[in-house]
């Protein structure tokens, strides 16, 4: 009876405990949500969307800031996502086998990578340097480690990646791109935003393909299907509502990305939807203009960051969904 | 080949033959599966998981159009012995098959088999019902294609033949284009065993069929083997010992991964010859 009541007793101090921690976490959000919906409902308007950037004390909108946003991130899942989706493939689907690259077929890519080094120093060309080495490298490696190694180390790489604070991308691309080219750029812009995708796409592909069970890969190929159309006919299909949330959640996370564009597609307070030149977008507008003096800068700073914040919350809603979805089919 | 010689093959331990089993054997009426033309035979296969040895030095003769089972203890390596007979198990790294098995005389364990053809002439259907995420029909369809070029109705054809013969199609022709994962167990169970025989192969893997199925499912899935063995040499693993002396011809024990005894069924049921064999069948371990 003593154990019991001392049990209740600390069941409730323990819910209790509990309750209140979600209320302190709760009470920051509805709070930042509160300031954020005070502050900016108010300015969202029309003009928001059909009107460029303006010059201090004048009126404008944003819509410069809107199109170049939705080009990088566009441009950004465009390079990120495929990458992310075949990595996280390859990590579940095939570097699980202790198998190497034959000799004949890493030769054979070790040729093609030199042909295209080659091919960089004939023409005089140097970025062509970098994937003839990749690619030899990538041979090399398969046919020396085999497959199942280079996954823990894709796996571990990927992970370190998945952590790296943004501006670390964005000084990296800045390095790699911008100084290269000599100038800002919205494909620079999108290059960060990609490094971004890359991960957090790889690691939910991952996972969510490892959700599916071995038995369905093991009825797919007992009927003598080969593996790649296992996976793209089957284990795919199986783990679509999974991989379409980890994109999902990768828009989110990049949508709302200062520090690498700050870098790379800096801002343009013209209207450009040209990837060659620095390209305005929500984040670092959001973050001069609220800086700034004026006030017609800081309404439009609170504005930007409403329809940010807007997004990527129903952008967090369309994944649970997604996710509710899956769940209840299996 | 004499029955005799056959069982000097096949059976290489087991301790001492019961003394019914030794007076009786063999009994009028029943056949030894040698007697039979032989559509699988493993030689001397071995099997491991890594560094585990499961399956020590066995060898048995499945005959054609017959219904063969593996029976025995969990653990005891019948599920792997039927795994090795698609090579299924080469989806997993560290697991490896040394010996033979032929099937029609072509060592399928030899590296040059190619997997894909040699899948669509052994089919398997395994313990947990796993309809693929699409529809019915897509279902069935989806092993077809792997193998065959049809044309829109000749695979809708061959959707319904598939599914008639796996006493399916009564209760989903009118919901085809539904997703194979909205069927009841027992039904999804069916639908695999369609989709299996679709691609039209000659050997039919079952393994555990009925295990998670209910009592009327289990009973149309017996019926269902009982009449596929006309066109099929069907090899089932069971749990079950019941379903194993209604549906087999022929049944092997096995235990601690080598195989005991295999024999007619009703010799295994009634006469068994080794002692662990009537330990097992009479409920004693397992």
């Amino acid at each position: 009876m003593k154990l019991y009541t001392r049990r209740k007793i600390r069941n409730a101090f323990w819910l209790v405990a509990s309750v209140l921690a979600t209320g302190f976490g709760l009470f920051w959000l509805i709070w930042l949500l509160w300031t954020l919906l005070a502050n900016g409902l108010p300015w969202i308007r029309l003009s928001l969307f059909t009107e460029i950037t303006p010059p201090p004390g004048s009126e404008g909108g944003l819509a410069n800031a809107i199109v170049g946003s939705l080009w990088m991130t566009g441009v950004g899942m465009l390079i990120g996502t495929p990458l992310g989706i075949l990595a996280g493939t390859f990590l579940s689907e095939f570097g699980r086998a202790s198998r190497s690259l034959s000799g004949r077929a890493t030769a054979l890519w070790a040729v093609f990578g030199l042909l295209v080094s080659l091919s960089g120093y004939l023409f005089d060309s140097g970025w062509l340097y970098v994937p003839g080495i990749a690619l030899i490298l990538v041979a090399g490696a398969m046919y020396l480690l085999g497959d199942a190694l280079i996954a823990s180390i894709v796996r571990f790489v990927n992970d370190i990646l998945l952590s790296a604070p943004s501006i670390v991308i964005g000084v990296f691309i800045y390095s790699v791109v911008v100084l290269q080219t000599g100038h800002f750029s919205g494909w620079a812009g999108a290059l960060a935003l990609a490094l971004i995708v890359i991960p957090v796409v790889l690691r939910t592909t991952e996972d969510m393909l490892r959700l599916v069970p071995d038995s369905m890969r093991e009825a797919a190929i007992a009927l003598g299907a080969p593996q790649w159309k296992v996976v793209v006919l089957v284990i795919y299909r199986a783990a679509r509502a999974g991989i379409l949330t980890g994109i999902l959640l990768a828009v989110a996370r990049i949508s709302g990305e200062t520090a690498p564009l700050l870098f790379t597609a800096l801002n343009n307070q013209f209207w450009s939807s040209h990837l060659g030149e620095p390209l305005a977008n929500l984040p670092v507008v959001i973050f001069q203009f609220a800086m700034s003096p004026y006030a017609g800068w800081q309404h439009l700073a609170w504005a930007g960051a409403l329809l940010i914040t807007g997004s990527v919350l129903l952008l967090n809603i369309i994944a649970r969904v997604l996710q509710r979805g899956r769940v209840q089919s299996y | 080949m004499t029955s005799d010689t056959t069982h000097s093959d096949v059976v290489r331990s087991g301790g001492e033959p019961t003394a019914a089993a030794s007076k009786f054997y063999p009994l009028p009426g029943n056949q030894s599966p040698a007697e039979l033309p032989a559509k699988i035979s493993v030689r001397d296969l071995n099997f491991y998981y890594g560094r585990n040895h499961v399956l020590h030095d066995i060898s048995l003769e499945i005959p054609e159009r017959k219904v063969t089972a593996f029976i025995g203890p969990s653990g005891c390596g019948k599920s792997t012995l039927l795994r090795c007979i698609n090579r299924v198990f080469e989806l997993y790294p560290g697991q490896k098959a040394t010996g033979e098995i032929n099937i029609d005389g072509a060592n399928i364990l030899s590296r040059s088999i190619d997997l894909n053809s040699l899948r669509a002439k052994v089919g398997m259907v395994f313990q947990k019902p796993t309809p693929f995420p699409m529809s019915i029909s897509e279902n069935i369809a989806f092993g077809v294609r792997m193998h065959e070029k049809l044309c829109r109705s000749e695979m809708s054809d061959r959707v319904e033949w598939a599914l008639r013969k796996a006493a399916l199609w009564d209760e989903v022709k009118d919901k085809l284009e539904y997703s194979g994962t909205a069927l009841s167990g027992g039904q999804q169970q069916r639908l695999c065993i369609a989709r299996g025989i679709a691609i039209k192969p000659q050997v039919l893997l079952l393994d555990e069929p009925a295990s998670a199925l209910d009592p009327i499912s289990t009973l149309k899935i017996e019926e269902l083997i009982n009449e596929l063995k006309t066109d099929y040499t069907i090899v089932i693993v069971t749990h079950n010992m019941q379903q194993a002396a209604r549906i087999s011809d022929f049944t092997a024990f096995l235990y601690l991964g080598k195989l005991i005894e295999y024999d007619d069924t009703n010799i295994i049921f009634t006469k068994p010859r080794f002692k662990d064999t009537e330990d097992y069948i009479t409920g004693r371990y397992g």
